[in-house]
């Protein structure tokens, strides 16, 4: 039998909307995380690219000339902190994939139905859930490279690897979920992903120095995002590393590591504030 | 006492006009059923009272809440049963149950007994844990019941909740239904099969083209139309002039209420007569006049009567015209948020 609509506040959880909009953020993010164990597939994917790219382009530049690269570093470790910010900035930037899902198969009405506390939680479970996978997947990448040779970063290093990749995935994030509401459908929004991701990797420092660079490919990765972030991880490489010094020799001027922290902040939160009132369009 | 009150309803979309002025009240505790063809607004109206969507203007009041104003404490109150069952196929029927309870907030303990409860009644022992990718239409249909009863809505609304189950589904589901209705639950329902609704509702509105054009209850609407009804063809096919010639003939015959003419069906005749008595004297005048009855056919009301009476056309034609008309590429992108 079905009992009956009395005592109706009793099956509540409690009054407090901040529990409830924990619990929903929660149950959310635990059927993210319920779909990536039972389809683990784009996380395997997620890591194996970038270990590919790690493996056989560090072999195919092993024996580029001394000074090709700055302080006489070796090309694999060199390549690594391009490749952990890669991982990551690729991980954030399918976040908006299950959301435009959930758009086209429906569910997201059903969401929208739920009396939610707020429709921020279905936005904070993307967030959390995105930012894990990208992290776990760059520590990945991290860990491989450690165990070719390139080596490890201290724990001060650490924490600076972990601040950074924190800011560009948050930043990342954002704009794909942007993305997953503005455009019409997967079809469309898989398609900028791809136009966007490997151009990207290749203007910026993650590849090869800015000093091998053509005058005009060097503007433009060095007002790339990706190029603020790769270079803060590169030191962070360096057995002693100070954020004051200067990173990155731009065409424009000298860039030290504050400056790029500071730069991949503010465009954090400038497309967080320039992606709000689209989601909350969409969402309300 | 109403659950629901619209008050002159507009909503266009992409310059297609799916309400024109819709007034609906549903009165609280009933079974009620919004008939219609595909495309008339039904699925746009239960979508404005769930707050899915919002109307151009006009007002909604849902269980005594503005749904405008205060969407929140009207979701509260409902359960909504899409006519697009959306599953997440990865995860089993037991999960999505659980996580449509935190969305609702609802207590572990009440959660997890009103899980067991709902899964005893709709029969769903048997496959609750297995993945809702491998469910049939019909296991999709009773999970997706399933979540909108989980939080004991006062007001269920479903929309084209049997369409295209099998028989057995469809009467685990109109018995659920019947029972909710007598514990006190509201229901709305749309469907477009008329003996779902007269099997089911206890009240039912007609909509047509964005409006309400008729309600009550089925019986009263059959009763209202009064008489006996006559299909009556004086050859398979007939064409405009032969049947406004026949019309004018029967016109006059003693006990005829009303000849219409239904041209999408041959140009038969649809005759609304005092009692069975009449259809001799029908014969014997076609006679006179030399025409044949190729064929006749006589019934009480249906409801299919109802609607040809405040339409001028039947169910089944009205959907036939609308399904070249419908967008249905452009429904679905107004249906994506």
């Amino acid at each position: 039998m079905i009992s009956s609509n009395s005592s109706k506040e009793n099956n509540h959880s409690t009054i407090n909307s901040f529990q409830d909009l924990l619990l929903e953020t929660n149950a959310l993010t635990k059927r993210l995380f319920l779909q990536l164990m039972r389809r683990p597939s784009t996380l395997v994917a997620g890591i194996l690219q970038p270990l590919i790219w790690l493996i056989l382009f560090s072999a195919l530049f092993s024996n580029a000339p001394v000074d090709f690269l700055p302080g006489g570093v070796s090309y694999g470790k060199f390549l690594g902190a391009g490749l952990i910010v890669f991982t990551a900035f690729s991980g954030a930037l399918n976040a908006g994939l299950p959301v435009m899902f959930d758009r086209e198969f429906g569910f997201l009405n059903r969401l929208l139905v739920a009396p939610l506390i707020s429709r921020s939680s279905i936005i904070f479970s993307s967030v959390i859930y995105i930012t894990s996978i990208s992290l776990l997947q760059s520590f990945v990448i991290m860990a491989a490279a450690a165990l070719l040779g390139y080596g490890w970063p201290g724990f001060a290093g650490l924490l600076l690897v972990f601040i950074t990749l924190l800011v560009l995935v948050f930043a990342v994030t954002a704009l794909s979920l942007g993305l997953a509401f503005l455009l019409p459908g997967h079809i469309e929004l898989i398609a900028v992903i791809f136009i966007v991701n490997l151009p990207l990797l290749f203007a910026s420092t993650a590849l090869a120095p800015l000093s091998f660079m053509p005058m005009w490919l060097a503007w433009i990765a060095s007002i790339n995002p990706l190029t603020f972030a790769i270079e803060p991880i590169r030191s962070a490489y360096e057995n002693s590393f100070d954020l004051n010094s200067v990173l990155i020799h731009a065409p424009y001027g000298e860039l030290t590591g504050y400056t790029c922290l500071f730069t991949l902040l503010i465009l954090t939160i400038g497309l967080f504030f320039l992606v709000r009132p689209l989601l909350n369009r969409k969402l309300t | 006492m109403f659950i629901i009150e619209l008050k002159d309803l507009f909503k266009s979309y992409g310059g297609i006009d799916a309400l024109r002025g819709l007034n609906l009240q549903i009165p609280k505790g009933k079974l009620y059923g919004l008939l219609g063809p595909n495309g008339a607004g039904k699925s746009t109206t239960l979508r404005i009272i769930c707050t899915l969507l919002e109307p151009d203007s006009g007002e909604v009041l849902v269980a005594g809440r503005n749904a405008l104003l205060s969407p929140r404490m009207v979701r509260q109150q409902v359960g909504y049963v899409a006519q697009e069952v959306a599953i997440d196929k990865i995860l089993t029927g037991k999960e999505l149950l659980q996580l449509q309870g935190d969305l609702y907030h609802l207590k572990r303990s009440f959660k997890e007994q009103k899980i067991s409860e709902l899964v005893e009644r709709l029969d769903m022992g048997d496959w609750i844990d297995r993945r809702c990718g491998s469910y049939s239409g019909g296991m999709k249909r009773r999970l997706d019941l399933a979540t909108g009863l989980l939080h004991n809505p006062s007001l269920l609304i479903l929309d084209e909740p049997t369409v295209g189950l099998d028989i057995e589904s469809r009467s685990v589901i109109w018995g659920l239904l019947k029972e909710l209705r007598n514990q006190g639950t509201s229901i709305l329902l749309s469907s477009h099969y008329l003996e779902e609704v007269d099997a089911l509702a206890d009240e039912m509105a007609i909509i047509d083209c964005g409006r309400v054009i008729a309600s009550g209850s089925p019986e009263s609407l059959k009763k209202k139309l009064g008489g006996d009804r006559v299909v009556l063809r004086v050859r398979e096919f007939s064409d405009d002039e032969e049947s406004l010639l026949v019309r004018s003939i029967l016109k006059n015959i003693e006990g005829v209420y009303e000849v219409v003419i239904n041209k999408s069906q041959g140009f038969s005749l649809n005759l609304v007569v005092e009692s069975e008595d009449v259809l001799p004297r029908l014969r014997e005048h076609l006679n006179e006049e030399n025409f044949e009855v190729f064929a006749l056919s006589h019934s009480r009301p249906s409801l299919d009567d109802v609607y040809l009476q405040s339409t001028g056309k039947t169910l089944m034609d009205a959907e036939l015209e609308l399904a070249g008309k419908r967008d249905l590429k452009l429904e679905k992108k107004q249906s994506m948020r």
